[in-house]
Order: C-alpha cells, then structure tokens, then sequence
C-alpha cells in the first residue's frame, strides 16, 4: 500500500512536470473538459440562485394563500368555449365559505384599451383591478402615499397605485402623488407608489397599474362580464383540504357542473406551485445535465486523442524507462495519473471561470445572485477525474504495453 | 582459476519471423560471465551483438536455452520480475545516450532510483555522488541538450552505475563521439573496471575491443571466438588515439 503511495506520489510528480513542460498544448487538451465543467457550474448556478431566490418568495407568500382561477380544457378551447369565474363566484366564495378571510377578486385588463397615457407619453404596463385587501396577500407596501380602501372600492373611485418602473415610463416628473394617469381614456389620480420589486427572469415585476376592482370593471364595460382570479387566505393551515372541498363543491354546484364532467376552473396553493416550480427545475436541470455531459465526453476524446499523441512522441522516453526498469504498472499509473490530473486542473479552471460567468449572467439579466451548491462542485471534480480515468486507460495501455526493445529504437 | 560467475548462458537461441520466413539471430551460444569480467563482444552487422545485448539486459527473452543471472534463471520470469531484475542488475549504457530530454542531469541520474522505491532525499544524494564520480558535479541542473556528447554519455555512465548493478552494458558506447572523447570514456571504463565493475562493451571497432581483457566474436548468430586479450590495459591513451 505504501508502495502505491510512492508510486502514485512519483507519478504525480511526473505528471506535472510533463503538463507544465507542454503548459499550451496542455490548456488546448483539456479545454474540453474547461468548457464542459464550466457550463455545468454556470447554468446550476443560475438554476439555484434562481431557485433559492423563487422559494424564498414563495415561502414569504405563506402556504395558506389559496388561488383559483378559470380553467378551460384543451378540446373545449377548441370548440371556443372560454370557461370564466365571475363576479358571483367571488360573492359566493367570500360569504359562504367558512374559515377564510381576505378574499381578493383581480382582473387584468388585456389588448388594445390596456394603454396607460400621461401628456402623450403612453405605456402598456399590466393593468390589475382588484381589492383592498390584495395588499395583504400579495405582500404590496406603498412606498410613497397609500393604497386604496374598502370604500375606494365600494364609492368606484378613480384612484391608482403605480408600480415604480411606470414613473419612468410615462416620464413622470415631480410628486406623483396627487397627479393625474389616463387609463383607457379615463383619468385616474395616483394615490401611492408600491416599492420597488426589481426583475425575474428580465421581467420586469414593477411595471404595473393597480386600481380598485369596482372602477376596473366599469371601465371594462358591460358588454360581457370578466373573468376573474379569486385568491384568499385560509385562516388554519390544517383546514385547507377542507376548505378546498368546499369552495369546489360551491363552484361547481354555480357552475352547474353534471356529476361526470371536469372542474373548469382550479385551485392552486402556493405550495402547490412550489412543487410545481420545483420540478420545472429540476428537469431542466436534467435535460441541461445531459448536454453538459455530452460535452465532457466529447472533451474526454479530446483528451484521449492527445494523449494517444503523446504516447507515441514519447515512446523512446518509454523504452528508456523501462530499460532503466519501469515495470507496466509504472507507466500505465503515469500516463493515467496524467491524465486524471489534466482533467482536474481542467475541471478546476472550468469551476472558476463557470461560476464567473453564472455571476456575469446574473447581473446582467437581472436574476438573483447565481450560487454554486457543494454537489455541482463535488460532482465536475469526480466527472472530471472519471473523464480522466476512463480516456486516460487506452493511452496508458498502449504505452505500458509497448516493447521496451522497439520503443528504445523509435525514432 | 575460481573465478565467481555472474551470467551463464547455455544453448541460448533467438529465432524471429522475416515474413513467411524464420532465421535465427543466435543460435547455440554457450558463454559464462565472471565477476570483473571486461568484456568485447564484436562482430559485423548482423551478426547478432544487439540481440545478445538486448538478452543480457533482459529486454527480450531467449527463444531456447537457459540464462542464469547470478544463479536466476531469467527465462521463467514475468515482465514485472524482469523489470526488477533491470533495474537492480544492469546498467544500461547506449550509442545514442537515451537521456531523458526534458529532465535535468540530476533528474535522469535519479530516475532509475524511482523504480526501486527510494525516497526523494535519497534519491538525491545518490545522483549526486554517482555524478561527482563521472566528473559532472558542476553540471546537474543541465538538461541534455545543453551537454557536450561526452558529457551527456557520462551522466548516461552516472545513471547506470546509480543502482549499482551486477553488469555494465554498454552498446556502441563510443559510437557517437569524437576520438578524445571517446578516450576519456574508455579511461572511464578502465577505472570501473578496476574498481571491480563487471563490463560488457558491445562495439564493432577493432581499437575499443583491444582495450577490454576478453573478446567474443559473434557471426551469424555463433560464437566464432572467445579470447582473453594480451594488449595491456595501461596501454597509453595516445596509442588509442592514433589508432581512431
């Protein structure tokens, strides 16, 4: 065992002398394994600092906002049936349902009248109409001035909340508060501006209208009635399934659902998005893994094919090696240790330089900061050193295999 | 005379393939080696010197025949058992020197040394002795294309005689060098010789072959003759030289 110590000490030794000797051909073999290590590290950087950042969200949000929305299967989308929650549903909900309070009913108003205007500089932000209490649920402080109140709502008042990137949008100048934003040709007064939220995924979170849901569905018209998201609290996390029954069982019964037929709306939890964000991570994850992988192989023939190079250019060196005597071993545990060990400084450069990218990338999109777990690095050193290992055994054999007769003759 | 054997060779024969055709490179050959023996073995080309030498050094095994290495018999061994027995018992000595080019005076006196398991600070101070005896103390930190040819021969000389082996062997040792060059390596040889080193000395010229105390002539693949030599060895290097 000692003996392989030394022997493995030895090779070491030799390997870096050989690697360094050669310190360019040395780079351009393993930038493969660079390359592959690299992206690996950088796009799971981003991943989990995207990650990190989305569950840290979510858990701020708390697992006891229940939201529901309007679900329309596939097939009858086709047959242009639009399943809809209408204002109704939400009067139902909040009033029948026990156990929940801070029941909010939003819309979102879309296409060509969705324009914000102030003195002819417009924008198309998203224009959100809801209740005073989505202030509560969604984690929504005013910055500057106030949000609006129940009776903002209930007197239909044409009051805004303004999201901060609209100020430079529409090129606000001065105090907002107070002044006036035409909103699909009607005008609005600005009673607060929301903190500032930053970028997810270079989108924008701050570009956003808020106003009262009453006023939003007047200004909507009453040619056809909107179709709502209704998102609550539920006041004891142990009653959810409870209280997910419930508002089922009210929603289908107003709905007029026949015993057989599917829900044309659904119910999420925001743990349920959670997992469900969780699993679009980690199969993304996965299909990038796999393409990062088949770069480490294709580095990893880079590196056989030059060690197999290499092999031959030093085959007198071999033969004089064993001359001297060098037994097989010796010289398959030195050019595998070569191997292995230009693998991992590979795999080391590739660490460094994947995570200065995922940093790079980060800035500039906007996403959180990227962070390396132990695993990913974990894992490029032992890839790296199979890599090494398994493209490393052919060279390593053909020179231990070598006629020390022959080799000593090679010119 | 007893004289203590170091090498018995006995009915040695090596047979190779040529195509569809088979020769024997030797065949039949019947020699024992002694302790101190400084020995020629000459021959024209093709006449089977290297594959002796190569068998000697245990680089290639005999098709036939029994070779006794201080009492061993080499023929039963495996390649890691012969690797040992090259790197313990001979030292290699060649036409072309075969340094290591990359590696220092130093490092390529070591290099033997690693095969045998000895640890860096030894390793050191054993080079750096058997270089000081070749002469080239001031030149360890070279590497070999920055030595003379008879100073990269020495370190080859240095790094043979580092593990101490039974036999020297040297193949055309002289054979790229100048004539006083070549002198100064044949003083070399002379002094080991002295020393108690036993010598194989693998040449076709007729000057380095009086030099040694006993001559084979090897023709194809027989031993024709085995000679002890009645030239003096304190035959002046200036009659040496003349001759070259």
């Amino acid at each position: 065992m000692s003996n392989l110590k030394f022997k493995v000490m030895e090779g070491t030794r030799s390997a870096a002398h050989s690697i360094f000797a050669h310190g360019f051909r040395s780079f351009l073999t393993t930038l493969g394994i660079i390359i592959g290590v690299a992206s690996v590290i950088a796009v799971v950087s981003v991943v989990q600092g995207f990650s990190a950042n989305i569950t840290q969200q979510f858990d701020g949000m708390g697992t006891n906002v229940i939201n529901v929305e309007s679900y329309t299967p596939r097939k009858e989308r086709l047959q242009g049936v639009r399943a809809k929650l209408t204002y109704d549903d939400y009067l139902e909900i909040k009033y029948r349902v026990p156990g929940v309070s801070n029941v909010t009913p939003t819309v979102r108003m879309w296409g060509s009248n969705a324009v914000i205007t102030y003195r002819g500089q417009s924008s198309s932000s998203m224009i959100v109409g809801t209740a005073s209490t989505y202030q509560k649920l969604n984690t929504v402080y005013p910055e500057r001035g106030r949000f609006f109140n129940l009776s903002d709502d209930k007197s239909r008042r044409r009051v805004a909340v303004l999201g901060p990137s609209i100020m430079s949008k529409l090129d606000i100048k001065g105090d907002p508060i107070g002044q006036h934003v035409a909103v699909s040709g009607e005008w609005f007064k600005v009673i607060g501006i929301a903190e500032k939220r930053g970028k997810l995924f270079g989108f924008d979170q701050d570009d956003f209208i808020l106003l009262p849901f009453s006023t939003t569905r007047a200004l909507l018209g009453g040619a056809e009635e909107p179709d709502i998201t209704i998102s609550l609290q539920i006041d004891e996390p142990s009653q959810l399934e409870q209280v997910k029954q419930h508002i089922k069982n009210l929603l289908r019964r107003n709905h007029k659902l026949s015993k057989g037929a599917d829900d044309d709306f659904e119910i999420a939890t925001a743990d349920q998005m959670l997992d469900t964000f969780d699993a679009i991570i980690g199969s993304t994850t996965l299909v990038l893994g796999g393409i990062v992988g088949i770069s480490l192989l294709v580095g990893g023939i880079g590196i056989m094919n030059i060690m197999l190079v290499s092999v031959t250019e030093r085959t007198r060196e071999i033969g004089i090696q064993k001359a001297l005597g060098a037994t097989r071993f010796d010289i398959l545990l030195q050019f595998l240790i070569e191997a292995v060990f230009l693998c991992l400084l590979g795999g080391l450069i590739g660490l460094i330089l994947g995570f200065g990218a995922g940093s790079l990338i980060s800035n500039l999109t906007g996403l959180p900061s990227a962070t390396v777990p132990v695993w990913a690095i974990v894992l490029s050193f032992g890839f790296s050193a199979g890599i090494g290992l398994i493209f490393g055994i052919i060279p390593a054999a053909k020179a231990a295999n070598l006629d020390p007769i022959d080799a000593l003759r090679y010119e | 005379m007893s004289k203590q054997t170091i090498i018995e060779l006995r009915g040695i024969a090596k047979h190779y393939m040529m195509g569809s055709e088979g020769f024997y490179a030797l065949d039949g050959i019947d020699l024992d080696i002694y302790l101190n023996d400084y020995m020629a073995v000459v021959g024209s080309s093709g006449s089977g010197k290297s594959t002796l030498m190569n068998l000697l050094g245990c680089l290639d095994l005999p098709t036939a025949g029994e070779y006794k290495l201080k009492g061993t018999d080499v023929a039963t061994l495996d390649e890691t058992s012969l690797a040992g027995i090259r790197n313990r018992e001979i030292g290699f000595i060649f036409q072309n020197f075969n340094l290591l080019p990359r590696a220092t005076a130093l490092q390529n006196v070591m290099q033997p040394l690693i095969y045998r398991g000895i640890a860096l600070v030894e390793r050191k101070q054993r080079a750096q002795d058997a270089l000081a005896m070749v002469g080239l103390q001031d030149r360890m930190t070279h590497v070999p294309n920055q030595l003379s040819g008879g100073q990269r021969q020495r370190v080859a000389i240095a790094r043979a005689l580092v593990t101490e082996p039974a036999i020297l062997l040297a193949d055309e040792p002289t054979g790229n060098l100048d004539s006083s060059t070549t002198i100064e390596i044949m003083a070399l040889f002379d002094q080991l010789h002295r020393d108690g080193q036993t010598l194989i000395v693998v040449t076709h010229e007729q000057e380095i072959a009086e030099r040694c105390h006993r001559v084979i002539t090897l023709k194809d693949g027989h031993l024709m003759s085995d000679q002890v030599n009645n030239v003096s060895v304190k035959q002046s290097s200036s009659e040496v030289s003349a001759h070259v």
